[in-house]
């Protein structure tokens, strides 16, 4: 057998590894930072660019996706040609790959904190981002595919199948739920309205941490737990069965984050089904990753590395565990809208991502730059460090959001809510935030710590650029389609260039051609007394979006008694047929919107309140953690816009009457009077062409359609 | 909720990928073997034991019957 000769190129999983650990630093940062803001509204600096509601999605943009992601990417460039027994497929590849990926990180920290967002949880990054990220991405598969391609072994380590995975679904994803209409150079409205916007998003949102944060870590499991081990996995028998009953369940599990809300029943139940299944593969691949250590225990006594695959590994078992459970009906009208869904997340984040990307550096670092990792000692300070912080960040939050879901909850003897006033609920809580933020900060002291570890191993090292390997021909076929067969056939011989075209079949096809034709005539249930927004409002809502109000504001009341005799009549899925995005929410840090404007409800304040408010919220209610928004004060509603919005929303099925984009500003313009009228006689001095105007006027409106005196309902 | 349908039909079409996906492990003899992989992977140097060579050898005799039919 013929050996070849070929290299392992290491600078590209050096420059992976490095960017992980820089926006590691960065993301943590910023999530130490929304810690302090969430109970310290002065920590925006008064700035409109630091508010929470924008650097709450700069933070989980930043670790999910630049941090983890990296992280991936570091795993993927150096696990594949290993396991594969070749080169990478394309060194530029590899590098438009990475410089690619950083410009979207940079820009999407700059795109959110200058107030462009899409208002969709995870998925924030406005249509050139969401543009440019599919692009990348193909590249990135073309990478992988090729590599695979032009492999010397024949067998596909399971690594690798949880790698194709996630490429292929994440494509998937990303651009089911990114189909947006643009209506500016750097905005745009979904195609989905609603809670069929809602239901996309989830199906997005929990497969993203399904095929982003679960399977391609899981990969890098596979490969650096037995390797830092040196031992096989437990039972790789075990690795493929869990491999294939996880990806054909995830994908169905996205509606248990809408439990409760106006989303169909069967729907819900299918997402709570489904979750309760997890449970089986996602615990085979716990059990697999710890059992691997059978035998090599006091190994773990010794080593940083295999210290933070064990708590990593442990973590991924209590969240896959806590996931199911949280998705039971019953504990989810406990847990949702609570600090108890941060907490969970978190251990997932810190515990299994967190944990086995430092322990995966801890261990790659060295190897890269042919020395010893420059302090063992420093690395397990790391470990025990970050270990606490998981406990101090979880732990209060646990008991701060059952704490607050008992006192929404609770009601006296004479059958009063307990606790009418939201902000008692709130203030409650600040003792917990401040140990979850001091968990926080230990957590970023123990990334420090790693920085400078792998400071110091670099330089005592230097970095081993291109390993020379050789290994056997796998005996390749011709590459090119030999006469004698068919086009099938050829496709058939190559199976992952056939998944590569089958995937790009249902992108291009399905995608852009099915989706919006079907969404325009939706049928969910038509509540005639339900109208597209006014011009005035739209722009006003668009601000809403653009401050990241769903961050803390939910717009989505559960039917629940408590909630009901919180803030009035509980949610219709047909209340929501004109909202491009849906802003349902997903936590109360402050009380849920969806009834603010109705008159007769119980939390309805008058326009002058809400100025007020929106200018000093601590003058209104004393303790309130509700950042100061002076500039809507100042700043003018973009006139230009209007028409262009109203086109896209035309677009999209909203039915407002013919040419009505000519005159919408006449009318955006009286409605501003109007209130600005009623703010005079308040006493309050103010231009009616302030964003404030068109705030107060979508705040007024929400949830008012269905109490018109002249309600219809046409069931269709 | 007509986007249900959009979701099912996408599901089920990334369900039928993994689905050809993994007959084609099968039959490709990916799982035969459910010991070795996880051995090799740890040692890093050129692959080239017996019992390798025997696997290529299969594989070729395999490549050579599939070109031929």
């Amino acid at each position: 057998m013929e050996l070849q000769k070929f290299t392992y190129d290491n600078r590209i999983t050096r420059d992976f590894a490095m960017a992980t650990i820089v926006w590691g630093v960065v993301g943590m940062l910023v999530g130490l930072l929304v810690a302090l803001q969430i109970f310290i509204p002065e920590m925006n600096f008064s700035l409109e660019y630091t508010t929470f509601g924008r650097t709450r999605p700069v933070h989980t943009n930043a670790v999910i996706f630049a941090f983890v992601g990296n992280a991936i990417f570091t795993a993927v460039y150096y696990s594949m040609p290993r396991l594969l027994k070749t080169s990478m497929y394309s060194k530029l590849l590899g590098k438009i790959h990475f410089w690619g990926w950083q410009l979207i990180i940079v820009a999407a920290a700059i795109t959110l904190l200058a107030g462009y967002t899409s208002g969709k949880e995870y998925a924030e990054l406005e249509w050139p981002l969401d543009v440019a990220i599919t692009l990348i991405w193909v590249i990135f598969g073309i990478n992988m595919f090729g590599t695979i391609l032009q492999r010397r072994v024949s067998h596909i380590y399971v690594a690798i199948w949880f790698y194709i995975a996630t490429w292929v679904t994440v494509a998937v994803l990303h651009i089911v739920n990114s189909i947006e209409i643009p209506y500016s150079l750097m905005k745009s409205y979904p195609v989905y309205a609603g809670i069929q916007d809602a239901l996309v998003q989830w199906w997005y949102g929990h497969n993203a941490v399904a095929f982003f944060l679960t399977t391609p870590f899981l990969g890098l499991m596979y490969y650096f737990v037995p390797k830092a081990a040196n031992r096989p996995i437990y039972s790789y028998k075990l690795s493929i069965v869990h491999f294939w009953s996880l990806i054909f369940i995830y994908i169905w599990a996205g509606p248990h984050h809408l439990l409760y809300s106006s989303l169909p029943d069967w729907l819900q139940a299918l997402g709570t089904t489904f979750s309760i299944m997890l449970i089986a593969p996602s615990w085979g691949g716990m059990i697999n990753g710890l059992l691997t250590l059978r035998g090599a225990w006091d190994k773990v006594r010794k080593d940083p590395v295999l210290k933070m695959f064990v708590v990593g590994i442990t973590a991924y078992g209590m969240a896959t565990f806590e996931g199911p459970m949280m998705s039971l009906k019953t504990v989810n009208a406990i847990s949702h809208f609570t600090d108890w869904t941060v907490g969970h997340v978190h251990i997932g984040a810190l515990g299994w991502n967190g944990m086995l990307t430092f322990g995966m550096l801890y261990w790659l670092i060295p190897r890269l730059y042919n020395t010893k990792l420059y302090s063992v000692k420093l690395a397990n300070a790391h470990f025990w460090i970050s270990t606490l912080a998981i406990i101090f960040y979880a732990v209060p939050l646990y008991i701060g959001g059952i704490t607050q879901a008992l006192m929404w909850k609770e009601f006296t003897p004479e059958g009063y809510l307990a606790y009418p006033n939201f902000l008692e609920t709130v203030t409650q809580l600040i003792p917990m935030y401040a140990t979850r933020a001091f968990g926080g900060s230990l957590y970023l002291i123990g990334m420090l710590m790693l920085v400078f570890n792998v400071i110091k191993t670099a330089k005592q090292g230097s970095l081993v650029k291109v390993e020379e390997v050789e290994a056997p021909a796998l005996h390749a076929l011709p590459a090119v389609k030999t006469k004698s067969e068919s086009w099938h056939g050829f496709l058939e011989r190559k199976p992952i260039r056939f998944l590569i075209f089958a995937t790009i079949a249902i992108l291009i096809g399905g995608v852009f051609e099915i989706i919006p034709t079907y969404l325009i005539n939706s049928n969910v249930p038509i509540i005639s007394s339900v109208q597209p927004y006014t011009p005035l409002e739209l722009q006003g809502r668009d601000i809403y979006v653009k401050e990241g109000c769903y961050n803390c504001h939910s717009q989505m009341i559960r039917p629940f008694r408590s909630e009901t005799e919180r803030y009035g009549e509980y949610s219709k899925a047909g209340e929501f047929i004109y909202d491009h995005p849906f802003q349902f929410g997903s936590k109360r840090t402050g009380p849920d919107l969806a009834r603010e404007g109705v008159k007769t409800g119980p939390i309805y304040k008058p326009n002058a309140w809400h100025y007020n408010h929106f200018i000093d919220p601590q003058k209104m209610n004393e303790g309130s953690i509700m950042p100061k928004y002076p500039w809507l004060a100042e700043k003018d509603i973009d006139l230009k816009s209007t028409a262009p919005k109203i086109r896209a929303m035309k677009r999209l099925g909203v039915p407002y009457p013919d040419n009505y984009e000519h005159q919408a500003n006449d009318d955006l313009l009286k409605q501003a009077e109007e209130i600005a009228q009623n703010l005079r006689d308040a006493g309050i001095e103010t231009e009616s062409t302030k964003e404030i105007i068109a705030l107060i006027a979508y705040i007024q409106r929400l949830g008012t359609d269905i109490m018109k005196p002249q309600v219809e309902e046409e069931e269709e | 909720m007509s986007v249900v349908f959009v979701l099912i039909i996408i599901g089920i079409l990334v369900a039928s990928v993994f689905l050809i996906a993994f007959i084609w492990a099968v039959r490709n003899g990916q799982f035969d073997d459910s010991y070795t992989p996880s051995v090799r992977i740890l040692f890093d140097d050129p692959v080239s034991s017996k019992e390798n060579d025997r696997d290529l050898a299969e594989d070729k005799s395999q490549e050579k019957q599939s070109i031929k039919s």
